[in-house]
């Protein structure tokens, strides 16, 4: 049990860790509180749901309209402390959306990186390096910008357009029912360089929403809703669990294709899995936090050297430890002198701890 | 255990096995020699499921490659693998473990050291299982990759070029290692270039050439066929390994063709290293009288030299003597070496002749043509000497 065992007191330390984070992150901001206020506050956040019912929904493109059943699930709070109105609201529906969508996103994107970094067995890869960033930025940026001619909102065009992207450098790279990851890798460059030029031409014509899309394209978490959390959490969490059911099979693809196979791992339908999987949930990431850079490339490799090559443990400690990174990098960037956004602040300091990683030689060949 | 039943594979357009019919019985030790690009690899990745077969049947255990899961497959069957880069820096002990994936579920993360340390033991790794696989040096690694089959448990053990880029100390090891663990109902196919090793291990060779089974049988059967010369388009020579008692074959490489003839007078060491010198350098050489058994004598053998011999410690009957003259009469040149058969049939006198010690310390005599004196005591003076009598 010495893997289990392992993994689970990492994984509790990391998630100690996180929750200090949270708490760290709640007690920051224009009105400094202080930490047992925001505990309370945060405890008193917590609900489960109480009851199910299915509502019916107008719902459709353009003037095609349907009813959709939608289940309206209604909260009930656990805890009810003492804490002052004003103290509660900041940090139940200013703060904590925030955090808990850093985190979410940050779980998702370094869950991404880590499945990517093994399936491409390449210290370069990231969530982004099928095209799924760049699929969702044209999405997402053509909503801002023509905003009249799409009909979804912004989130949606974001993870329609990264699923769209992903699956189409899969289809460019699949041959006689076989993906090479080369060429796999060589289609994602490549729709990337064309479509970063399609969202530099809607940024020329973007007029006043510029400042908007700029902001998008470089990660983006204000004005994050309870309900952003909660249509990405099911997502996020599920595709994780499957992911980390394939840990072993990860492990074992690392061998080379050939080798997995002759160890009873079916390839072909395998990178299938972890390829769909990890362009899920990074367009759902991305399509609540803009393009957020570095997370998914530095934080497996962090990992890595502490824990380990293998995905069993790798997997879940990247990703808590993916949710803590872009918890404190989202601190930074809303509470420094000049609020900027996070992706700024990722890469900022994801860029230089690449570098030294690479003089450690922690990421050289593999 | 095995059988293929009329496989053809191919790579595009490319044919690469062509009809292969193929069995091999449980607990055989088969080696699959050729040259490269006959296929041997393929035939190894056809048997473990890597690539599909374009027609024929391919059974192996009792399982029908291409019909049953890839997991199910990988409980019976193990490939060693030629070269295997492991990124990321996996642990000795980690890379064994992964031969248990066909045997786990893929939630059941518990330890199953069991079989692993056993696998480590019989390839002697336990003392590496901590150490980073990307530091071990390449016979370490090619029997943690060893391990990692046999900790699959599995009924056949495929391997490709284990020796390929091991020393001559771990290429035995290794090899010893699979004839131990190879035997009852465990079968091992490996591809091998090395001819020698192939014949010194291998219970039975499969000859592979153009996607063709060219021969089939015991070592010695396979290696002294024809079929290995056409096989690899080279003139082989066999000879016994002195220790092993196996076959040993070594290639000619680019043999000129003359048509003069030499004949040799003399045996030992001095008379193998003329042989050798004159038989590279494509004269049709004969050789007697020597003593039956003589160096000398088992070297024309294996290069396919007329020659005359006697019993060892008699004088060569009328008989002999007679023949003796024949070869020595129908040469251009006779070498006369310092050896036990020189004193036989030293005064030949039609042909030219060449005194020549290449034996030892002896007294460094030549005589060409019955009158020239000049000290032959290399090959090369041998080559140059016998060239210039051939001219005049």
């Amino acid at each position: 049990m010495r893997l289990v065992l392992r993994t689970l007191w990492w994984s509790v330390a990391l998630f100690v860790l996180l929750w200090v984070a949270v708490l760290v992150s709640a007690a920051i901001g224009s009105v400094r509180l202080d930490i047992p206020t925001v505990a309370r506050a945060t405890l008193n956040t917590i609900a489960v749901p109480a009851s199910i019912s299915l509502e019916s929904t107008s719902a459709g493109i353009g003037s095609l309209r349907t009813t959709v059943p939608v289940p309206d699930i209604t909260y009930r709070s656990v805890f009810s402390f003492e804490v002052a109105n004003s103290d509660q609201a900041i940090v139940g529906t200013l703060r904590l959306p925030r955090i808990a969508l850093a985190a979410l996103v940050g779980f998702a994107l370094a869950t991404a990186g880590t499945v990517m970094q093994g399936f491409f067995r390449n210290p370069m890869a990231d969530p982004s390096i099928i095209g799924v960033s760049s699929g969702a930025a044209v999405g997402a940026v053509a909503t801002i910008v023509f905003p009249l001619t799409m009909p979804f909102g912004l989130q949606t065009a974001a993870f329609a357009g990264g699923l769209i992207t992903a699956f189409a450098v899969y289809l460019i790279a699949t041959e006689n029912g076989r993906t090479p990851v080369a060429t796999l890798l060589l289609a994602g460059v490549a729709i990337q360089a064309f479509l970063s030029a399609v969202i530099s031409y809607m940024m020329l014509r973007a007029g006043d929403s510029l400042e908007q899309v700029v902001l998008w394209l470089m990660g983006n978490l204000r004005n994050s809703q309870w309900s952003e959390v909660e249509a990405t959490v099911p997502l996020v969490v599920g595709l994780f669990l499957i992911l980390l059911a394939y840990s072993r099979d990860m492990n074992v693809l690392l061998l080379g294709e050939e080798d997995a196979q002759a160890l009873g791992i079916e390839v072909e339908r395998t990178k299938k899995l972890l390829l769909a999987g990890s362009a899920v949930i990074t367009a759902a990431a991305v399509a609540v936090a803009g393009v957020i850079g570095f997370v998914g490339l530095i934080v497996p490799h962090m990992m890595r050297l502490l824990v380990g090559p293998d995905h069993r443990i790798l997997l879940p400690t990247s990703a808590l430890a993916g949710a803590i990174f872009l918890v404190v990098a989202d601190t930074i960037a809303r509470s420094g002198p000049a609020v900027v956004p996070v992706g700024i602040i990722t890469a900022t300091v994801g860029a230089p701890f690449f570098l030294f990683l690479l003089r450690r030689r922690e990421v050289h060949e593999l | 255990m095995i059988s293929l039943d009329g496989v053809s594979v191919s790579f595009g357009d490319v044919s690469v096995l062509e009809n292969i019919s193929l069995s091999v019985e449980a607990g055989e030790f088969v080696g699959l020699v050729g040259p490269n690009g006959a296929g041997k690899t393929t035939v190894l990745r056809t048997l473990n499921g890597v690539l599909g077969a374009d027609s024929g049947r391919i059974t192996v255990a009792g399982k029908q490659v291409g019909e049953c899961s890839a997991k199910e497959l990988s409980q019976a069957v193990a490939t060693v693998p030629q070269n295997t880069h492991v990124g990321f820096s996996f642990t000795a002990e980690q890379i064994v473990e992964m031969g248990r994936t066909p045997h786990r579920s893929r939630l059941d993360w518990s330890d199953d050291i069991g079989p692993v340390e056993e696998a480590m033991a019989q390839t002697d790794t336990l003392s590496l299982r901590d150490r980073a696989v990307d530091s071990l040096s390449g016979g370490e690694r090619q029997r943690v990759l060893l391990a990692r089959a046999l900790a699959q448990n599995p009924a056949v053990l495929l391997l490709d070029e284990p020796t390929a880029s091991l020393d001559i100390n771990h290429q035995i090891q290794v090899l010893e290692l699979v004839t131990d663990v190879v035997g009852g109902e465990r079968t091992a196919i490996a591809a091998i270039h090395d001819l020698d090793l192939a014949a010194r291990f291998c219970d039975r060779l499969v000859l592979l050439a153009d996607g063709g089974i060219r021969a089939e049988g015991s070592p010695e059967a396979v290696l002294s066929s024809l079929a290995l010369d056409e096989a690899f388009g080279i003139e082989t020579a066999i000879s016994e390994n002195p220790v092993t008692g196996t076959p040993a074959v070594s290639a000619i490489h680019d043999r000129p063709t003359q048509s003069r003839r030499v004949h040799v007078v003399g045996g030992g060491p001095g008379a193998t290293v003329a042989i050798r010198t004159l038989w590279r350098a494509g004269y049709e050489v004969t050789l007697g009288v020597v003593p039956a058994g003589d160096v000398s004598a088992s070297l024309a053998a294996q290069l396919g030299i007329p020659t005359v011999t006697a019993p060892a410690f008699t004088e060569p009957g009328p008989a002999v003597q007679q023949e003796a003259a024949r070869l020595s009469e129908a040469a251009d040149v006779v070498v006369i070496t310092d050896g036990p058969g020189a004193t036989y049939n030293a005064d030949s006198t039609t042909a030219k002749q060449v005194y020549a010690d290449l034996g030892g310390a002896g007294p460094r005599m030549a005589r060409v043509d019955g009158g020239d004196q000049s000290v032959v005591t290399t090959p090369s003076e041998l080559r140059e000497t016998i060239n210039t009598v051939l001219e005049s």
